[in-house]
């Protein structure tokens, strides 16, 4: 498990909600901090990836519980 | 201005139409370099979704003024969302109902032609994954080959032509997508043959389909025959239906082979397949038309939308029929393959009948284009 400042439950939602909500939750963070989210939508590894990725943020890790899949992304 | 959805069958009537139409595709990167809606007149903008969250402005620019935009995602979700900003901004826009998901299920039947006793030949055209499916009509009576898990489109098709459902086939154990055969079978209490090669570890019952098993349709003369063609898999069966029409399964493309790698070892199978294509489909009438499982190019769709070739133009025309030499044949389909299909060990796995995913687990293995073929 990682530490992180902030979780975001985003289960149950479908695109693009989790990206939506991961984006207004890491506008609250300072840059260093580290957002963690879960989310149950398949297409979220992919787009969350790649949407750090184009925003400058460290996808630092990823984990699998069940359907529940975990992200801790570090504000860049 | 309201958005309006827009079907797969509406997008699949344009693209065979080679309307020209323009393309948003909101996925990321790589899901779109991997694949897409393919179109000889389709132009292509691709920016993912999350990149336009704080609006759409910037690419206002890139848009055409004259032409129809078309915005695609996965599922649908973030295409509605992003039609919707662009709606507001004024642009008349649509979006692909259901996504990429949906696309990848599109089945279009089309007829291929009549048989010679008056019954009829459809395809079923997946224009998503390349996967071609057939449908034998004769008196009242269906035969089905390489149906897809879409079963209830041929299920319902049957029903409106009045014919039942009497035998399923598949040429060969599937890799690139989960086959409805069995479940067809099982439905509508018709004969499940496969390829017994094939099926040394499937665990359900099935008639062993071999060379010199003819199979009647209805009363009359539509023949059936098996024609052991291995070669993509050690068991792959082809079939001539009614002297006319060579059904190739994935040993011979309109514009490619079939790869023999999916199932074993590239090594192994090259002889068979070479043999296949160059000794027994040789021997065959060049007045044949060869209806092939999978296709892999837009251009590879005759004018109505159908995938269909007589074999003397292939014999003439298709790279892989015209290698003399058999060391440079090998190396052609060993040594330069391309990725495999998605998951397609677990699909694989799916056809033996040894695992059962959900269906949203199935839609998600079969994702993205078939890539059965080497060129």
């Amino acid at each position: 498990m990682m530490n992180s400042d902030k979780v975001l439950d985003a289960k149950g939602l479908a695109c693009p909600m989790p990206i939506v909500k991961t984006k207004k939750a890491m506008n609250e963070l300072e840059s260093g901090q580290v957002l963690e989210i879960h989310a149950t939508d398949k297409g979220a590894k992919a787009d969350l990836t790649a949407w750090a990725k184009s925003g400058g943020h460290d996808l630092v890790n990823h984990a699998e519980e069940g359907d529940v899949l975990k992200f801790w992304i570090k504000k860049g | 201005m309201p958005v309006t959805p827009m079907t797969t069958k509406e997008v699949a009537k344009k693209v065979i139409n080679k309307e020209s139409f323009f393309i948003l595709d909101v996925r990321n990167e790589d899901a779109f370099q991997d694949w897409k809606v393919e179109g000889e007149n389709v132009q292509y903008l691709n920016i993912p979704y999350f990149d336009l969250l704080d609006g759409v402005e910037e690419i206002l620019p890139q848009l055409p003024q004259d032409k129809e935009v078309l915005v695609i995602c996965a599922k649908e979700g973030s295409s509605i969302m992003v039609a919707e900003m662009l709606s507001e901004e004024g642009l008349t826009v649509s979006y692909l109902q259901g996504g990429m998901k949906a696309w990848s299920e599109h089945l279009e039947p089309v007829k291929v032609g009549d048989l010679k006793d008056g019954g009829e030949l459809y395809q079923f055209v997946r224009i998503g994954k390349g996967c071609l499916s057939y449908m034998v009509v004769s008196n009242g009576e269906a035969a089905l080959i390489d149906a897809t898990r879409m079963t209830d489109v041929y299920m319902d098709f049957a029903k409106e032509i009045s014919a039942t459902i009497t035998h399923v086939f598949d040429t060969h154990l599937h890799a690139d997508h989960i086959s409805g055969g069995r479940q067809i079978a099982e439905a509508v209490n018709a004969t499940y043959w496969l390829p017994p090669k094939d099926a040394a570890e499937v665990v359900f019952q099935y008639e062993p389909l071999e060379e010199g098993n003819d199979v009647m349709i209805g009363n009359t003369t539509i023949q059936i025959q098996p024609l052991y063609s291995p070669g993509h898999t050690i068991g792959s069966t082809s079939f001539i239906i009614d002297d006319t029409y060579l059904l190739s399964g994935d040993i011979l493309f309109i514009d490619s082979i079939g790869r023999p790698d999916l199932a074993g070892l590239a090594e192994d199978w090259v002889g068979d397949l070479r043999e296949t294509l160059y000794k027994r489909y040789k021997a065959l009438s060049d007045e044949l038309i060869v209806l092939p499982a999978h296709f892999m190019i837009m251009e590879e769709l005759n004018e109505d939308g159908s995938v269909s070739e007589k074999l003397g133009t292939l014999s003439e025309k298709n790279h892989g029929l015209n290698i003399e030499d058999e060391a440079v044949f090998r190396e052609m389909v060993t040594g330069n393959l391309p990725p495999q299909p998605n998951a397609y060990q677990e699909i694989r796995e799916t056809n033996m009948g040894k695992i059962t995913p959900d269906d949203e687990k199935q839609r998600e293995m079969e994702i993205g284009p078939n890539r059965c073929a080497v060129r």
